[in-house]
């Protein structure tokens, strides 16, 4: 049985909807079940969540009985269409908790008597929001964008791709709630605990077939780029999050568990998965969108194809040795340090390499640089791409992460990637995107988006100036002796120093919220009162 | 599968088929005749297209 007529089978009525609405019910059950045994508080909030999302499904999935079967013959663009206005939701959220934790550091009043909000919870609260719920969701929303256009076919498997969209929002719901509530691992980027790490990959199992089934029915013989990116990203992540995650619950009725791992095997393992969360998250498939928008906005190809080639295998066969540069001068064996720095140097030649391809894709055109503040924002994301990816070798090399490590300038390189790279790559996506799918030409103006631009790229350069000077400013500190060997400065010395420098990054976060506000109403008046364009498989752009 | 065989499994063969696999992916984008075919798929994205 081909995939195609498996997503013909995907109509709402008959023995596959009664399957998945007892499926649904079943669950909703044992939800309800695990939450009445709860052995404490946030595990029985979290299962009551659970279950009320399976009744939603089940009852939505009821509602559609005697419907005609929803239009399949174009591209599946109403998933879409939520995804992009999911992301920026998310967008703003994340950005929005990670100036109140800015703050919270510049003025400990801003952490409040009550232990959901202070910085402890918050900031996985901020990690996860940026990271996973809206830089997630622009992945997820673009790839099913590119995937359909590149291949020129439906997304495969018909509903699977809804599931993986709600699915993917609960398990941002309940990560969420979760580090509010106090449930985490302590995982850096991975703080969910063993319930969620199952939820999220059940729903990313189901991403990669949806994915993958779309490229096993496409119309276009090559696989284009973009997609190996996607596809790189997907199965990666999928193999970091188990292994990272393998864990014994204390009791399958309490949130608690204990990773199987201990001493520096965790910490390696920890490392492992966080930094290739870095080099296949935010950047492989970032990447893949920097291979489809920056080419379709500027209406060029590609630099060099053979080069983005080249690209992606270095990066991918250097990127996962890389984690160890987060553990110099621990207890990890010396030489498993050197080959983290050193793979993290030889990452220099796929980033630049994926760098110039990207912004030399203008060559020829960079006078649209002047006109169209969508590109501007591209390019000027690739270009912060450039600069993380010198900085981030730089600070693996031993002597200099001996002054860099625990210190701002960290938090510094993070924010310029984050912000610069994944931020306005996504943001620039999403402006490109957003007009099509609804059937206008352009966005509702052009002129905010040139605001944005410029007050987002002003907030990182402030953002990451001011944890450059405070960071080795506290390096420094920190290493300094007196002529009898004592430390120069006790630590809240150096909180005291950091001050200002703290308050300069709050100011530079909220530059960058404010750019994204401004992105808000732009795509508000865009979409006013339009009507969502269904597009005929085969093209590549919605029709202007 | 004890931790001393994966360990030389990792810096003999294992490292070596690696390295031999990078080697012929890479050595492949550059087969005679890749260019043409790279210049034409390079355009996935703008084909069909109805804007400009």
């Amino acid at each position: 049985m081909g995939l195609e007529s498996r997503v013909q089978q995907a109509s709402p009525s008959g023995g596959g909807a009664m399957l998945m609405m007892s499926l649904w019910g079943v669950l909703a059950l044992l939800a309800i079940t695990m939450g009445a045994k709860a052995e404490d508080t946030p595990f029985a909030i979290h299962m009551f969540i659970f279950a009320a999302a399976a009744i939603l499904a089940l009852v939505f999935k009821a509602r559609s009985f005697g419907q005609p079967a929803p239009d399949a013959s174009g591209y599946n663009d109403d998933i879409v269409r939520w995804g992009a206005l999911i992301t920026l939701f998310w967008g703003v959220v994340g950005l929005l908790v990670g100036v109140v934790i800015a703050l919270q550091l510049a003025y400990p009043a801003w952490n409040p008597d009550l232990e959901w909000f202070n910085f402890g919870r918050l900031r996985p609260l901020h990690t996860s929001a940026v990271i996973f719920a809206f830089g997630g969701n622009a992945l997820l929303t673009t790839s099913f964008y590119v995937v359909q256009r590149t291949n020129r076919t439906r997304l495969a498997l018909g509903n699977l791709a809804w599931f993986v969209f709600w699915g993917y929002q609960l398990f941002i719901v309940l990560a969420a709630t979760g580090y509010l509530l106090g449930v985490t691992e302590g995982r850096e980027y991975a703080e969910p605990e063993w319930y969620i790490d199952i939820w999220i990959t059940v729903v990313w199992v189901a991403y990669f077939l949806v994915f993958f089934g779309t490229l096993l029915q496409r119309k276009e013989p090559h696989i284009y780029v973009a997609n190996w990116f996607y596809l790189a990203f997907i199965v990666t992540i999928a193999m970091l999050h188990i292994v990272n995650n393998l864990s014994i619950p204390v009791s399958v009725f309490g949130s608690k568990s204990y990773a199987l791992f201990s001493g520096v095997q965790d910490a390696l393992t920890q490392w492992w998965y966080g930094h290739n969360a870095v080099g296949f998250f935010l950047t492989a498939g970032f990447l893949g969108m920097m291979y489809f928008f920056i080419p379709k906005r500027a209406n060029r190809p590609v630099y060099s194809y053979r080069l983005s080639i080249v690209h992606f295998w270095s990066l991918i066969f250097l990127y996962i040795w890389a984690g160890p540069h987060h553990l110099h001068y621990t207890a990890l064996p010396d030489w498993a340090q050197t080959l983290g720095m050193v793979f993290s140097i030889m990452l220099w030649m796929p980033s630049w390499g994926g760098m110039i391809n990207g912004l030399m894709t203008l060559s020829g055109a960079w006078d649209k640089l002047r006109t169209d503040p969508v590109l501007r924002m591209m390019v000027i994301s690739v270009a912060f791409y450039g600069m993380s990816t010198f900085e981030g070798p730089m600070m693996s090399i031993k002597s200099v992460n001996s002054l860099s490590h625990y210190t701002d300038w960290t938090i510094g390189h993070v924010h310029s990637g984050a912000l610069g790279w994944v931020g306005m790559i996504s943001m620039g996506a999403l402006y490109h995107l957003i007009p099509r799918l609804w059937g206008r030409k352009e966005v509702y103006s052009l002129r905010l988006v040139s605001w944005h631009v410029w007050l987002a790229t002003l907030g990182i350069v402030i953002y990451a100036s001011a944890m450059w000077v405070s960071g080795i400013m506290q390096g420094l500190m920190w290493r300094e002796y007196d002529a009898n060997g004592f430390l120069a400065y006790s630590f809240v010395e150096t909180v005291e120093a950091m001050h200002p420098y703290y308050v300069i990054r709050a100011m530079g976060g909220a530059l960058f919220l404010v750019g994204a506000l401004i992105m808000v109403y732009n795509i508000y008046r865009t979409i006013r009162g339009a009507q969502p364009v269904s597009q005929p498989v085969g093209m590549v752009s919605a029709p202007a | 599968m004890h931790y001393n065989f994966m360990r030389e499994l990792a810096d003999s063969w294992g490292l070596l088929a690696m390295f031999l696999f990078f080697i012929g992916v890479v050595g492949f984008a550059f087969r005679p005749g890749s260019k043409t075919i790279y210049e034409e798929v390079a355009r996935i994205p703008l084909q069909n297209d109805s804007e400009d």
